[in-house]
């Protein structure tokens, strides 16, 4: 019998049969089931009862694909007719049942064209438990009939992840997104009106270059792609600098830049930029004190590129930074070692040697800084000034005076077109050579230190940016505990009793501050995301690295996707496509975690790659030629290696599903409130103390859970000589 | 292969116990899209006074509009309260909301029965502000410049780069400010005054109260947005001086909507009804609302502005609440204003 025909087989009939098939009122699903009626209600039964007690007929021949699996039960895998009977049940089957989904819907027919045909039939709602087991049971059997077929070398446990990982994006990317991107083709009444894209996109408002001439503003596309790049190049730089300081200079404050840096990747969106209005901005601190002891005269030069920048190097540096460690750690001491032998000094070691082999990882920090520079929003909306960008330009588009949900799809078209030009030049840089430096064999060496002058160089370029960083996050600690941040300084302890205060009442505890229902919501909810969302990712970067399969490269494309597209499209496409049947997701915690899912995703991707590039693929293939299937060998030589990645993929998914703003907006509800949304309102109604307030509570929060999973995996045993013990050894080959 | 199977078992059943949602006997779901306080503030008298469970989400309302208009198919707000009258006027033109005339409708200002009238009954005024011209006093006493009494006074070269306005692309306060500009002074008139001060304006800011916010914080001397919005920046002790224009001003009504095919409807009915009585309006001034309750019955709070002694345009609603004059004159403003060099 084999086994994993049988089990897909009992996981899908176990939806058939026994779990409620539709989602039960506004939940996706819940337990509540168990006592309300089930199986025979109509809300709860399951499948079966549905075809039967309430007329939906049309689900029954999902059962006849179940029973075509039953004869090759007990087949060989390497008969043709096992691998195209299960090609078919399952492709057959997810066809069906996707086809049922679509059409009918809590209406009935979603054609009229239908309903002419077969006459009317009984509405229906989303798919619950039983819908989605059935649904994973035919992927799972169509993924076991491509491996008999040969596909990825017979291995089952690739092929199913690459399945499950197409499925999910397919269903959570690329339906959604498809969903507004066909609105840039249509009119606000929904009728196609192709000649409208083209007068749209072609708006000299996107692609003005006047600015060169004149002195007005260009096209929102330059301004964003000038940014972006101006962007991505500081923070891969400053994060590499922050890397090498951190690992190849003699300094006891190692760990302390560490957590410096990472300071402005947990901290929620606006705050920075408020801190920087308050120190450089016409009124702030630093520009009046310049005024009246230098006589420079404030002007609002902070307003405009300048601020944006300086405010994205400050929170997108941390990105980079945690890429390029895992790399900058990684890089082999012997192949370093082996430089110096050959009486290479330390400068050409490191422009060599080092710096090489850390392409993959600079190239990666790029685009990531890249993604992240157009698809920020609350900076360029705090600083922006004039200098308007596509993602507020997006943003406004669908929530503004305009309410042009067609221009905004547009204008993310431009954007999409950005980021994977950018991803694809990226490609084209790393190239195909080889990056391995952790290899099986024997490896203990140390790391060479940083030649003297270039690390003058970089504490010359560190240390200000720290100062400054420490600054701000002063300006910002101290902004929770004054009656008015700017105005009136005197001590209090309100905003914080305002949002955190917990009395006691007759049944014990009453959290009664404002802030402790969405603070919750918003700590499980991340915390549920997160290993989620480094999971997925890791698992797609081992697809990518490690195994060779047809239609790859569409399949990276496709992970990025999310990714680059700014969150306010997210949030939107998000609605449209999950409002309504076969997905209905909107006002659950589930659509919250789907969405941190897959837009954080890519970023664990991306480390995971970075890392894994630098793997030999013979520690694999001697595991596999040990007898081990694949999963063992990712399991027990892949992820040990792996710790930094999977650290850094744990920090960021966590984090960034707590300070992400732009999706989340649209898919809060009461039940789910998250607290970036939160503390937006408080900011528009100008309660910055309240924000400020809470917002350094999360930053604390996250501080503490970033410190335990740094703590808990973030090094790898590479079976390295310490660098403690060796540090005058090391310096002494240096010098 | 077990392990793998336990690890999607385990994340699928953790993705179950995020979805499990309250249920309830009576209930609504509420919109909001004014200042969290007030909102929690409607809640909590209404639970009170109805037993009706509410779930309340705040949201600012170009974002509600947003959602609604995408959860159109299948809706899951059943009340839209507050936030500025353009969505919801837009939203009953879209049919998205429903038709609904309260018992209390009679006791309401004319401005608030005009209004809902204009359109067809899918919205009504639930309170009004009206826009002024607020200024940093400390400022510009520090910089020597007279007060702006009009709109006409804001194009004057002393004013080079201390006016800050939103973009009417993109906030709705500045839109209204541009129509009534145009109901003002006639169309090519007011388009000519803001050419005029388009070199005193030191940016379009994106959303509609942070030109007042600015000013409160020094970072611009003059702001124009809504009064009620001034008021708020002075009661948290800035140096901001509200000037109502002398040639008279414009004003938004604040607005609620019942959602079309609401889950909800009696419940939506009854809150409705509940937004527009007396007492509930008086008691907006406990969340630092300052804005005009539309019942005449209601008392204004002392710090708003005298509606009565301002000179309020006839707003013409109908007219430039609709889409097509919105995207005219917003186009206009674009070829002849925004793309002016500085």
């Amino acid at each position: 019998m084999n086994k994993f025909v049988a089990l897909w087989l009992a996981v899908g009939l176990i939806g058939f049969f026994v779990l409620p098939w539709y989602t039960t009122d506004d939940a996706f699903v819940s337990f509540t089931w168990l006592r309300d009626g089930w199986p025979l209600d109509a809300d709860y039964a399951p499948a079966i009862i549905q075809i039967f007690a309430h007329g939906k007929i049309w689900l029954a021949p999902l059962i006849l694909f179940f029973a075509a699996v039953v004869p090759v039960l007990r087949g060989n895998p390497s008969d043709r007719l096992f691998a195209a009977t299960l090609t078919f049940a399952g492709a057959g089957g997810l066809v069906f049942l996707l086809l049922q989904g679509f059409t009918i819907g809590i209406a009935g027919w979603e054609y009229a064209s239908l309903e002419a045909l077969f006459g009317p039939v009984e509405r229906q709602f989303g798919m619950g438990a039983g819908a989605v087991l059935v649904a994973a049971a035919f992927l799972f059997l169509l993924t076991q009939g491509f491996a008999a077929r040969g596909y990825v070398g017979g291995d089952l446990f690739v092929a199913g992840s690459i399945g499950l990982i197409i499925a999910l994006i397919t269903a959570f990317v690329f339906f959604p997104v498809s969903r507004i991107l066909v609105s840039a083709f249509q009119d606000n009444q929904g009728v196609y009106a192709f000649s409208l894209f083209a007068e749209k996109i072609s708006d000299s408002k996107i692609w003005g270059l006047r600015c060169l001439s004149e002195n007005v503003s260009c096209g929102v596309a330059w301004n964003s792609l000038m940014l972006a790049v101006s962007v991505g190049i500081g923070s891969t730089l400053l994060g590499l600098a922050f890397a090498l300081v951190t690992t190849r200079a003699r300094l006891k404050m190692g760990k302390a830049f560490r957590v410096l840096t990472v300071l402005p990747i947990i901290t929620p969106p606006f705050v920075i930029g408020l801190a920087m209005i308050l120190l450089f901005g016409r009124a702030g601190v630093v520009t009046q004190f310049m005024a009246s002891t230098f006589d420079i005269p404030p002007t609002r030069w902070i307003y405009g590129f300048t601020g944006i920048w300086l405010a994205q190097m400050l929170a997108f540096t941390p990105i980079a930074f945690l890429v390029l460690i895992g790399v900058v750690e990684g890089v082999s001491p012997s192949m370093e070692e082996a430089a110096q032998t050959l009486r290479a000094d330390a400068w050409t070691t490191f422009s060599t040697v080092s710096f090489p082999l850390m392409r993959p990882g600079l190239a990666n920090a790029f685009l990531l800084g890249f993604i992240e520079s157009m698809a920020d929003f609350g900076n360029p909306f705090v600083l922006g000034g004039n200098y308007g960008v596509l993602s507020t330009e997006i943003f406004f588009a669908i929530v503004g005076a305009q309410n042009d949900q067609g221009g905004a799809a547009v204008l993310a078209i431009v954007l999409l077109a950005f980021t994977l030009t950018a991803f694809y030049v990226q490609r084209r840089w790393v190239g195909k050579k080889s990056y391995v430096t952790v290899t099986g064999k024997g490896d203990a060496g140390l790391h060479a230190m940083l030649p003297k002058r270039l690390t003058w160089l970089i504490f010359a370029i560190v240390i200000p940016w720290t100062f400054m960083m420490l600054v701000i996050y002063c300006m910002v600690m101290f902004g929770g505990f004054v009656e008015t941040w700017g105005r009136d300084h005197s001590f209090t302890m309100r905003h914080y009793a305002d949002a955190f205060s917990v009395t006691t009442g007759e049944h014990g505890l009453i959290w009664s501050g404002a802030a402790w229902n969405s603070f919750w919501t918003t700590i499980s909810i991340s915390a549920i995301a997160a290993p989620l969302t480094a999971g997925l990712g890791l698992l797609t970067a081992y697809l990518l690295v490690r195994q060779r399969f047809a239609g790859r490269e569409a399949f990276e494309f496709g992970t990025m996707l999310s990714f680059a597209i700014p969150g306010t499209v997210i949030g939107i496409s998000y609605i449209l496509a999950f409002n309504i049947p076969p997905l209905e997701l909107t006002g659950t915690g589930i659509i919250l975690i789907i969405c941190f899912m897959f837009r954080n995703m890519p970023v664990g991707l991306r480390a995971g790659v970075a890392a894994m590039s630098q793997l030999d693929k013979n520690l694999d293939e001697a595991s596999l030629t040990l007898g081990a299937n694949s999963f063992t060998t990712v399991r027990n030589v892949i992820l040990p290696l792996l710790r930094p990645a999977i650290a850094a993929a744990l920090v960021f998914s966590f984090v960034r599903a707590i300070t992400s703003v732009s999706a989340v907006i649209f898919l809060v509800s009461a039940d789910y409130h998250m607290a970036t949304a939160y503390i937006i309102g408080r900011v528009e109604n100008g309660d910055y103390g309240l924000a400020i307030a809470y917002s350094s509570v999360l930053i604390l929060v996250m501080l503490a859970a970033v410190s335990l999973v740094q703590l808990v995996i973030s090094r790898r045993k590479l079976g390295r000589r310490t660098a403690v013990a060796g540090a005058e050894q090391a310096g002494a080959v240096a010098t | 292969m077990k392990k793998q199977i336990t690890f999607i078992v385990g994340g699928l059943a953790a993705a179950w116990l995020a979805g499990t949602p309250a249920l309830a006997a009576e209930k609504l779901t509420l919109y909001c899209s004014p200042q969290i306080e007030w909102c929690n503030l409607m809640v909590e008298a209404f639970e009170k006074e109805t037993g009706i469970d509410v779930a309340m989400t705040r949201k600012s309302s170009g974002e509600t509009f947003a959602q609604i208009k995408a959860e159109a198919r299948n809706p899951k707000g059943d009340v839209w309260w507050g936030g500025t009258g353009d969505p919801h006027l837009q939203a009953a033109e879209e049919g998205l909301t429903e038709e609904y005339t309260s018992p209390v409708f009679d006791k309401l200002h004319p401005w608030a029965q005009n209004q809902a009238k204009s359109a067809s009954m899918k919205t009504v005024g639930i309170y009004a502000g009206a826009l002024g011209i607020g200024y940093n006093k400390e400022l510009l006493a520090a910089k020597g410049l007279p007060a702006p009494e009009s709109w006409a006074d804001l194009a004057k070269p002393e004013y080079k780069g201390e006016v800050q306005i939103a973009n009417p692309n993109s906030s709705g306060t500045s839109y209204t400010t541009l129509a009534t500009l145009v109901q003002i002074m006639g169309e090519d008139e007011a388009f000519d005054l803001m050419k005029a001060m388009h070199k005193n304006v030191n940016q379009y800011t994106k959303s509609g109260s942070a030109p007042i916010k600015a000013a409160a914080r020094g970072e611009t001397t003059i702001g124009i947005t809504f009064m009620h919005d001034m008021v708020t920046q002075v009661v948290n002790g800035f140096p901001i001086e509200i000037v109502a224009p002398t040639e008279g001003t414009g004003y938004e009504i604040g607005s609620m909507s019942i959602i079309k095919n609401a889950r909800n409807m009696e419940s939506a009915k009854k809150f409705y009804d509940f937004a527009l009585n007396a007492d509930i309006q008086t008691r907006a001034r406990e969340a630092k609302a300052y804005q005009v309750p539309s019942n005449s019955g209601a008392t204004p709070p002392d710090e708003s502005p005298d509606l009565t002694k301002l000179k309020l345009i006839d707003y013409d609603f109908a007219k430039y609440g609709s889409s097509a004059e919105r995207k005219r004159l917003l186009k206009r403003w674009d070829d002849e204003v925004g793309s002016l060099p500085r």
